[in-house]
């Protein structure tokens, strides 16, 4: 088992190594000079060759290569071209909210998912689980943003319920902070709602057609130990695998509703620096959203290969 | 051949016979129906459209849905029902070039990597990091290197969607590498790509197809996302994202702006959602939407 998680765990290195190259590359090998790309289309020449002095970008690219892989190992993401920050700097001041809407929805998603979707599988075939498969592929339909404004235009234009933007800071103030992420969280939430239901019902169908479950039927327990002391147990695993990896879902809506919302995280750094062109922060941002995605996937992959005797891979 | 000449033959019979095994699949047949609708609103938009879409009108400026103006006005009095007409030429355009690209792409990669060992390691790490990056940013970063076109947009589109695409050919590559008609294949000196066009590449179509249904409708979706971030589409070409990218301001006053396009943008990616769903069903039972396709 230990060899196992080993070698996942090296597997992960080369992951996140292949991402370093390549979000290193993409600047390098863009068509066209990236120094003058990122200077946009005003600039001088004397912007763009400052721009090229202060990412090193006349330096050799072998030496611009290490010299950028061992700074991020040693957590120095470089120098923001727009605010003249360090980009990690940036990056923490901005982190609170986005973990604050990624939590809620993840708890929100899987508290809503996982009943309907074992509910779904229980009675399937009913007009309840149709319904939910319905909602299923309309909630893959359905962009982020599009859900967002419909929300927003139902309770804070219509029903004056909710505030329309903005974020408050669960330590500074619990309630308003709960009144302003409601609308966000749900919006964000719908897609990974579908997400999950689905493959719950999927699994859960799978497991409740077992012998165990007949058998425990036939020895008359009652059906609420048997879907989930029984049935939901053995169909954990792809459940909280696509939870994990549904997050690389969460992580791309978090752009867009932070954006809506107008909530200063992560994502508005990524789409304010993009509108900036500001190069070192898009490239830090997307270490970091990969990193995070990686790694819990990586932790859940290692707790089931300890939990689960039957993960051999 | 003979398959070709005999359908020249009988058209109406084979004709009523898909009609007939559409009838019996409603969801494939009202996918097939929303796209088809948003497909002749694509190509005959000019005949759709009541107004120019980019002509300016300061007089008629946000104005609610009418006779006149079926979707209202925008801020600068344009005709928004025009705009989201031309509006579908866009998203239909990214979404099948995107998918069109990616399963060239995915199969080409998918194939070489599949049956070739030694390739098979090193460019499947690739793919693995490649997936490490969520779908969006890699787009929104590929986009901030370059400049703003349509062409743009559907390449940063692409690269992150051939991952998926490889991966799927290579596992259908692999198990079916194993087969013994390949065997025999190569038994009877078959040179690689000939097995390869012959004997490989038409067990992946179906798979292909329904994963490119998928591809398709999140590729809209992104293009819709990439525009109204004001990263995608060039402002001025009137994209459903960018017609609510420039509502946005105005959701307190007028909500028409930014609710027609939603609802043509949801109307035809839940279209392409459905067909690829009916498909697969129909094609490939096994073949599950699972989060790695996503």
């Amino acid at each position: 088992m230990l060899s196992l998680i080993l070698k996942r765990i090296l597997s992960t290195f080369v992951v996140m190594a292949v991402v370093a190259v390549f979000v290193f590359g993409m600047l390098h090998f863009s068509p066209g000079d990236p120094a003058a790309i990122i200077a946009g289309d005003l600039a001088t020449n004397e912007d763009i060759e400052r721009i090229r002095e202060k990412l090193g970008l006349n330096r050799p690219l072998h030496e611009q290569f290490v010299r950028w892989t061992s700074n991020v190992l040693v957590g120095d993401l470089g120098t923001s071209i727009f605010s003249d920050l360090p980009v990690s700097n940036l990056i923490a001041q901005r982190i609170e909210p986005t973990v604050a809407l990624t939590l809620t929805t993840m708890i929100f998603s899987v508290c809503i998912a996982v009943p309907i979707g074992i509910v779904a599988a229980w009675r399937s075939g009913s007009l309840l689980d149709r319904a939910v498969m319905g909602f299923a592929v309309f909630g893959f339909s359905m962009p982020v943003f599009v859900f967002a404004y419909i929300l927003i235009w139902i309770f804070a234009a219509k029903l004056k319920l909710l505030p329309v933007m903005g974020y408050t800071s669960i330590f500074d103030d619990p309630v308003q902070f709960f009144r302003g992420i409601i609308m966000p969280t749900i919006a964000l939430g719908v897609t990974y709602i579908a997400l999950i239901a689905r493959i719950t019902r999927a699994s859960m169908l799978e497991a409740i057609n077992q012998d165990y479950i007949r058998t425990a039927h036939a020895k008359g327990l009652a059906i609420a130990p048997i879907l989930f002391r029984h049935a939901l147990r053995n169909a954990s695993v792809p459940i909280v695998t696509t939870i994990g990896i549904g997050i690389a879902l969460l992580i791309g809506g978090v752009v867009v509703t932070e954006s809506v919302f107008a909530i200063p995280g992560l994502g508005r750094l990524t789409v304010d620096a993009i509108l900036r062109r500001d190069y070192p922060v898009i490239q830090g941002v997307i270490l970091i959203f990969s990193g995070v995605y990686v790694l819990i996937n990586l932790a859940i992959d290692i707790f089931y290969t300890v939990l689960d005797p039957r993960i051999r891979y | 051949m003979s398959a070709v000449a005999t359908a020249d033959a009988v058209p109406a019979g084979r004709v009523r016979r898909a009609a007939r095994w559409l009838w019996r699949r409603p969801i494939v047949l009202a996918g097939l129906i929303l796209i088809g609708s948003m497909v002749v609103l694509a190509l005959a938009s000019p005949i759709f459209a009541t107004h120019d879409p980019i002509r300016l009108n300061p007089t008629q400026r946000l104005k609610p849905p009418s006779a006149e103006h079926w979707f209202g006005t925008d801020q600068l009095g344009r005709d928004v029902y025009s705009r989201v007409v031309y509006g579908s030429q866009i998203s239909l355009l990214v979404g099948f070039s995107v998918a069109f690209l990616s399963t060239v792409l995915g199969l080409a990669i998918g194939l070489v990597t599949g049956f070739v060992r030694k390739l098979d390691a090193v460019i499947m790490r690739i793919m693995d990091g490649l997936m490490a990056i969520p779908s969006i940013l890699l787009a929104i970063a590929l986009i901030s290197l370059s400049k703003s076109s349509v062409e743009n947009v559907i390449i940063a589109i692409t690269i992150p969607e051939v991952p998926r695409m490889v991966r799927l050919v290579r596992s259908v590559v692999l198990t079916l590498r194993e087969q013994l008609f390949v065997d025999a294949a190569v038994s009877l000196g078959a040179g690689l790509p000939r097995i390869l066009a012959l004997h490989i590449m038409p067990n992946t179509i179906a798979p292909l197809i329904v994963q490119a249904t998928y591809v398709c409708a999140s590729a809209i979706i992104i293009e819709a996302i990439l525009s109204f971030l004001g990263a995608g589409t060039p402002p001025d070409i009137p994209s459903w994202g960018n017609i609510m990218a420039e509502g946005r301001t105005y959701v307190m006053i007028a909500f028409w702006i930014l609710l027609f396009p939603g609802i043509f943008l949801t109307l035809v990616v839940l279209g392409v959602n459905l067909l690829g769903d009916g498909l697969r069903d129909t094609l490939d039972p096994r073949l599950r939407r699972s989060a790695r396709n996503l």
